[in-house]
């Protein structure tokens, strides 16, 4: 029996706009940070009674790098939510963030060797 | 909102905590439908028990089951299992496996956008299931490959029929894979990167 068919389809410019990345839709403009799934947080003080709870938590978690991804399986919060957290603790300079390595136009092949280099090793 | 007192909240356990020098992240989605071993797979590689985090999402719909047109918004949670695997000191790999319905997958921002990529897991018992998502990474030009995860029920068509029947182009790998050994999962990943490697290179 042969198995079904699936017809291809053509890439639509309008879907795989590079400056729509990291554009977090929903929020309104500008008011919250262009945060990432796997950008990496890192603690820059100790929490303080001035933060809300939810906050003093992230900075007690990030006091070691941690993705916004397991910040937020962390405190079982939505990402939406956590970014929002993220983004006073950023203005207020109380974490540092890192933009993660995206695949760009043009990706880099040293990169790519890195991560090969790195799957080799499992 | 619900939040529990952060004295009580666990962080990773003390094996699973970055070094400082951990700054550079980079991302890879796992694809498919319900059952074709994306959990599974992410498991079997990451270094960490398999985390999940969630989204909501709103999204204004008209009503489908009366003819008036009614503008609804619908919250929606999705959510998203993920691990990780260390490459470097500097460098850390982060997989997401998708669950439920394509079609939310693709409402959370950036959750492809900026991947270097996608693996598409088939069961080739089941292969419609996988024809949508497909579409839509060749939509949004996200590299993929696609990995035929082998149950031992399957019905075993040969790779360059299963290439028709998903009318992938030549350059499209496709690897068998077992999503339950680290090893073979690993091979996918490579396979997925010797292929970015392939496209970065301008062919002259
Ligand atoms: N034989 C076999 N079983 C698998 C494989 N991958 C997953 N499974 C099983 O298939 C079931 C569904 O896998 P799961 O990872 O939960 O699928 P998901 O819905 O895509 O996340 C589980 O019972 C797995 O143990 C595989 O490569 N071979
Ligand atoms: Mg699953």
């Amino acid at each position: 029996m042969s198995p079904p068919r699936r017809e291809r389809r053509k890439a639509d410019p309008a879907l795989s706009d590079p400056e729509r990345l990291y554009v977090i839709t929903g929020a309104p403009d500008g008011e919250r940070a262009a945060l990432d799934l796997v950008t990496m947080v890192v603690a820059q003080a100790e929490p303080s009674p001035m933060v809300q709870p939810e906050q003093a938590a992230i900075l007690r978690l990030c006091k070691a790098p941690l993705s916004v991804a397991e910040i937020s399986a962390y405190l079982s919060l939505p990402f939406s939510v956590v970014t929002s957290l993220l983004t006073e603790l950023l203005a207020t300079e109380l974490v540092e963030s890192r933009a993660p390595v995206v695949r760009a136009s043009l990706p880099d092949r040293s990169l790519l060797e890195a991560v090969m280099h790195g799957l080799q090793k499992l | 909102m619900d939040f529990r007192s952060s004295d009580t909240i666990t962080g990773p356990r003390s094996e699973d905590v970055l070094p400082s020098t951990a700054t550079a992240a980079v991302k890879v989605v796992v694809v498919g439908g319900f059952g074709v071993g994306k959990t599974t797979m992410v498991g079997s590689v990451s270094e960490i028990r398999p985390l999940t985090t969630e989204e909501t999402m709103t999204q204004a719909g008209v009503g489908v089951d009366d003819n008036v047109g009614v503008e609804t918004k619908t919250a929606t949670t999705v959510a998203m299992d993920f691990g990780r695997i260390s490459l470097s000191e500097e460098l850390i790999l982060y997989l997401f496996g998708t669950p439920g319905q394509e079609r939310f997958w693709f409402l959370w921002n950036g959750l492809f956008e900026g991947a270097l990529g996608a693996v598409v897991l088939i069961d080739t018992r089941r292969l419609q299931v996988s024809f949508d998502v497909i579409g839509r990474l060749e939509e949004r030009g996200v590299p993929f490959v696609v990995a035929v995860n082998t149950f031992p029920d399957a019905p075993h068509h040969p790779v360059e029929a299963l290439r028709a029947a998903l009318d992938l182009s030549d350059e499209v790998p496709m690897i068998d894979c077992d999503a339950r050994l680290r090893t073979s999962s690993r091979d996918v990943l490579m396979t997925l990167m010797r292929y970015l490697h392939r496209l970065a290179v301008p062919l002259a």
